[in-house]
């Protein structure tokens, strides 16, 4: 391209700039999105590699719910023999007891060996009291712990029956607690005073960790692979750093990829922004375009003088989105705090904001395209004679440069969603509810215009008629508005059932439960004693179900040791579910928290007698998880017998109500005499009742622990809300897309209805006539986008609830109508706004233009 | 040509117009000056019949060809005046040159500028002309390129009686300096009189032509 071209698209450009600009500022929003959250996610990532070690604590982690095996304990000796050091933490719930305050408070202990943890230092407050841990029975406590019992450092803590001086509060720690520390607060104790506390008595709660440091060049992955399967085969669990890591990588991809897909859908909503705001440009450029053509121009250099003009513009618009977007960056630290697991560093990812450029500048300019393209039709005569704008852009459907731009258009969806989608699957989905979207509304545009021609009536009154004949005259905005408020209201509706339907299982759950305070860890001789405690206290005991710890043996007889097992979400029977602990119950009846979805319930000889292979019920999850179906044959072991079972139902359990549920639950039978514990949901009215309770229970059984569920509901409530904040400012997000979008759509036609309008007011309109054909035509288009959106956003929530959240969905028609009736305001709002020309102008001017 | 239905709008019209000579067509509104105009300026093309610019079919060249025809042999004033709003009085005169890539466009159209009386007001944009500054520098630009041919639609349809005259003359001795034909369309007679031909349409056919005897005839 000649020099003077580009000279030529510049000053021609001088006064349409900032209008341009405002068209492709619609793509602004979206690259904001996608830059910020790419550049945040990479922070994330960037921050977990650089803090893996110290996140775990050890190169190798080993986990087990059991104490370590003494094949694996031998196995440790003789890798220790090799230079490799382990340190040892074990970690079990108990209620801390402050004897001076009398507080009482549920509470995470870890014993830990002198030497953790290998990475990462530990800072206390006051400083340097780690080292105190070696020298006697210290604790070292999270500074929340103190102020719910009322202590301060210094303090006599009693665990159990173990009794510990607090000589320091944790400031930082490696693998930072995050949510955990909310539910209860951590205690760090030598571990060789654990014994002290007597609390790891039978089926106890209690996980043991052992870490392990390489020498250093050492591939932990590598390392493991000769000894795994023997380790794994103990029921230990194996983890490397690498492992943490990729774990970490996959858990920030999951929650960026649906952030992402918004992002990306309001880049789409810009585009169409774009196109509309162009589209009203193009019409503006047309008597230009035919004095070039005069003068000489072709039409490749009136394209290049126009594409020159919309891609700067559209690279300016996606740079204030990418500023936009690094600020945001900057600020979701300060948001997220809770719920992220590490020490955020953030800095400019400029592969992020390059990406977010390229995308938005890309969009913006493919948008563009397809309204650009059609000046290289404008006719030289249009200077002699002037035909309507929509005459004048008119396109064919073969138009070659149209197709090609229409597949790249395509394409470049296609493109992007794959590039973000976490499958090849998701991304077709989304590209094909894209176009489906598109279609539909496009459908719905042509019906309106289609039913305003075929429904008018010579007796409405002038203004309305006129109102609605403009949705199906020559060069009608009815595609464009609906298109761009259709797809507004879709998107900003969509958000709002996802969000809706996700945080209903919370409260719907959190408020039917009947119980406040779960007793856990209770031994088999101390039921009846503290059921007959919290019954005596004037309490109500909601359930007392037994527990039983068992692992799978082997499922229609083939043993779990001989079984390839697969990794979650794959086909296959997954290694965690035939791998772990089970607490299982068994009852005569379904819980209220559960229902039954396949086969039945125990039959009442099965309640009452044992046989050789008794029934279960799974819940619906696991037994996926495993594999298995009604009728298969499940064998457990239990405390090393082996009991046979067939799966007789599959129950649904909402494990979002605070109350004891289980994966498997035995007729009662079956487990009969199996050694057990129990676990007591018991209703407590007030919370000063509740802290009585607590201290009464662990003075009189130490090693039972209680969890007050209003503190979690809390707890849970304010995590909920920060969720519900973050979704809402997705969907005002989106509704900020829609706005310029909506403003680009409405001005695409402004130029021919201000003709009209001062056409009307030269044969004597008023400016109230005017006003209310503007609205009748308005209020039509915004009704049928907001409806159509409005029933597109049904099933896209449907869709997105059912697929990717795999809950069922609840539509909530009201508040989504309450959106669609906003965004119908806003058009009219809109509308009228774009109408203010008509009543500025004088009818001399219009006529003079003319 | 309307909607579906095609409507002659010029009918056996055959004349030829030599070099240097200053055409005025004219005739009621509707007879087809302005389709003609276009016609002859390749704007539009033919649907039969042929349009001879320097032996060139304008016919059989595509749009872009014809645009580059324009570019080097055309020059147009419309009675709109039709000046690009962007861009000022200067730089409305640079674009036939710029579009050409030719070198010294600035001093080129600054030069026609000075010579259609609007010096000092080349950097003023078109809505801060009056409308015989606006039709001067139409009239400059249309000069820019030398054309061979200038067609001027209505050049004084917008403007008062005296400066319509102005413009007249000046676009008359624009045309005596470079030897360019100019065909004029006006419905003003006092105009037509004084260029050295008139052609009268009625309803799409030549009904009189007072050079028609200087004209070859096809």
């Amino acid at each position: 391209m000649s020099r003077s071209i580009w000279g030529l698209a510049w000053r021609e450009s001088r006064t349409a700039r900032r209008r341009l600009l405002l068209y492709m500022s619609s793509i602004s929003l979206g690259v904001a999105a996608l830059v910020a959250i790419d550049s945040f996610s990479a922070n994330i990532i960037q921050s977990v590699k650089d803090q893996s070690r110290s996140l775990m604590g050890g190169d190798i982690q080993f986990n087990s719910s059991k104490p370590i095996p003494p094949a694996v304990d031998s196995l440790f000796d003789s890798l220790a023999r090799h230079g490799l050091s382990f340190a040892r933490v074990t970690t079990f719930p108990s209620m801390a007891v402050v004897p001076r305050t009398s507080g009482t408070r549920f509470a995470q202990v870890r014993g830990v060996t002198d030497n953790y943890p290998f990475y990462g230092g530990v800072v206390t407050q006051p400083a340097g009291r780690w080292a105190l841990l070696r020298q006697g029975a210290n604790a070292i406590v999270d500074p929340s712990l103190l102020t719910s019992l009322n202590a301060s450092v210094g303090d006599t803590l009693k665990l159990g029956f173990g009794t510990f001086t607090i000589v320091a509060t944790i400031k930082d720690v490696p693998g930072a607690a995050g949510i955990a520390e909310m539910l209860g607060p951590r205690i760090f104790i030598p571990a060789r005073y654990v014994a002290e506390t007597q609390l790891l008595v039978f089926g106890s709660t209690a996980e043991r960790t052992v870490l392990a440091k390489l020498p250093s060049g050492v591939d932990p992955d590598k390392f493991v692979k000769p000894f795994k399967k023997r380790v794994e085969d103990q029921q230990v669990r194996i983890r490397t750093v690498t492992q943490t890591e990729a774990a970490t990588e996959d858990a920030i991809e999951n929650l960026t990829s649906f952030i992402g897909i918004v992002g990306l859908v309001a880049l789409l909503l810009g585009g169409i922004g774009v196109a509309s705001g162009v589209r009203a440009f193009v019409a503006r450029k047309i008597d230009t375009v035919a004095v070039l053509r005069c003068l000489g121009a072709s039409s490749g250099q009136i394209l290049a003088i126009y594409v020159v003009q919309a891609a700067a513009m559209g690279l300016v618009g996606a740079a204030a989105g990418a500023a936009l977007g690094v600020a945001i960056q900057f600020l979701l630290p300060h948001v997220l705090t809770d719920f992220l697991p590490i020490n955020v560093r953030v800095t400019l990812v400029p592969s992020a904001v390059f990406t977010g450029l390229a995308v938005g500048g890309w969009i913006a300019l493919i948008f563009a395209l397809r309204p650009l393209l059609a000046l290289r039709n404008v006719s030289p005569l249009q200077t002699l004679r002037r035909d309507t704008d929509a005459d004048v852009l008119r396109m064919r459907w073969t138009d070659a440069p149209r197709i090609i731009v229409n597949a790249a258009l395509v394409l470049s969806i296609v493109g992007i969603a794959l590039s973000r989608a976490q499958t090849t699957r998701q991304a077709f989905a989304m590209s094909a509810a894209t176009g489906l979207a598109i279609l539909a509304l496009a459908a719905s545009a042509a019906l309106l215009s289609w039913a305003a021609r075929k429904g008018l009536r010579t007796r409405w009154p002038y203004v309305v008629r006129q109102g609605v004949a403009n949705l199906y005259r020559p060069g009608n905005q009815t595609r464009a508005v609906t298109l761009a408020l259709g797809f507004g209201a879709f998107l900003v509706s969509t958000l709002f059932l996802v969000q809706n339907n996700l945080l209903r299982r919370f409260t719907t759950a959190a408020a039917e439960s009947r119980g406040n305070v779960v007793f856990f860890d209770v031994q088999e001789d101390q039921a009846a004693g503290l059921d007959s405690m919290v019954r005596g206290g004037g309490h109500d005991v909601v359930q007392l179900a037994p527990v039983v710890t068992m692992r799978i043996a082997s499922i229609n007889g083939k043993k779990v040791t001989d079984m390839n097992p697969v990794a979650r979400g794959q086909r296959g029977r997954a290694s965690w579910a035939l791998r772990r602990e089970f607490r299982s119950t068994y009852r005569d009846k379904p819980a209220s928290s559960e229902t039954i979805v396949a086969g039945k319930w125990f039959g009442d000889s099965a309640i009452r007698f044992a046989r050789d292979t008794g029934e279960i019920s799974l819940e619906e999850g696991i037994s996926k998880e495993l594999n298995v179906k009604l009728g298969d044959i499940i064998a457990w072991n239990v405390q090393g017998v082996e009991i046979p079972t067939r799966i007789t139902s599959l129950r649904k359990v909402q494990w979002t109500r605070f109350e004891p549920n289980f994966f498997v639950v035995f007729a009662p039978p079956v487990l009969k005499g199996a050694p057990n514990q129990y676990v007591l949901l018991a209703q407590v009215k007030d919370p000063v009742a509740v802290a009585l309770l607590q201290r009464a229970v662990v003075n009189r059984f130490p090693n039972v622990s209680s969890i007050d569920l209003t503190a979690i509901k809390r707890t849970v409530d304010r995590i909920v809300g920060r969720v519900t904040l973050a979704i809402r400012f997705m969907a005002l997000f989106s509704l900020a897309v829609a706005i310029p979008v909506l403003f680009s759509a409405v001005s695409a036609t402004r130029r021919e209805r201000v003709r009209e309008g001062v056409l009307l007011k030269t044969l004597g309109a008023t400016r109230g006539q005017i006003a209310r054909i503007l609205l009748a035509e308005y209020s039509l288009l915004g009704l049928m986008g907001g409806l159509t959106g409005m029933l597109l956003s049904l099933a896209g929530g449907w869709a997105v609830v059912r697929y990717i959240f795999k809950t069922p969905f609840a539509p909530a028609i009201l508040p989504v109508a309450g959106i669609a009736a906003v965004i119908v305001g806003l058009t009219l709002l809109i509308g009228l706004l774009a109408g203010r020309d008509v009543f500025r102008e004088t009818p001399i001017a219009a006529l003079r233009d003319a | 040509m309307s909607g579906e239905q095609k409507l002659a709008v010029l009918r056996d019209v055959t004349f030829t117009i030599p070099q240097g000579a200053f055409v005025a067509i004219v005739g009621p509104s509707g007879s087809g000056k302005t389709t003609l105009l276009g016609l002859l300026a390749g704007l539009d093309t033919p649907t039969r019949g042929t349009v001879l610019l320097d032996d060139t079919d304008l016919g059989k060249l595509s749009e872009n060809d014809r645009a580059r025809l324009r570019g080097e042999k055309v020059g147009f004033v419309f009675q709109s005046f039709q000046l690009i709003p962007t861009l000022t009085a200067l730089e409305n005169v640079q674009v036939p040159l710029e579009l050409r890539g030719t070198a010294g466009a600035v001093e080129r159209a600054r030069d026609l500028i000075d010579r259609v009386g609007l010096s000092g007001r080349g950097h003023h944009f078109p809505t801060q002309l009056s409308g015989g500054e606006q039709q001067r520098v139409a009239i400059a630009r249309a000069f820019a390129n030398s054309p061979r041919i200038l067609f001027a639609d209505e050049p004084t349809g917008n403007l008062d009686n005296a400066t319509g005259h102005r413009i007249f003359e000046l676009l008359q001795s624009l045309n005596t300096d470079a030897g360019s034909t100019i065909v004029l369309v006006t419905h003003e007679l006092t105009l037509a009189s004084k260029a050295s031909r008139m052609i009268r349409l009625l309803d799409g056919a030549v009904v009189e032509d007072t050079g028609a005897d200087a004209a070859i005839s096809a």
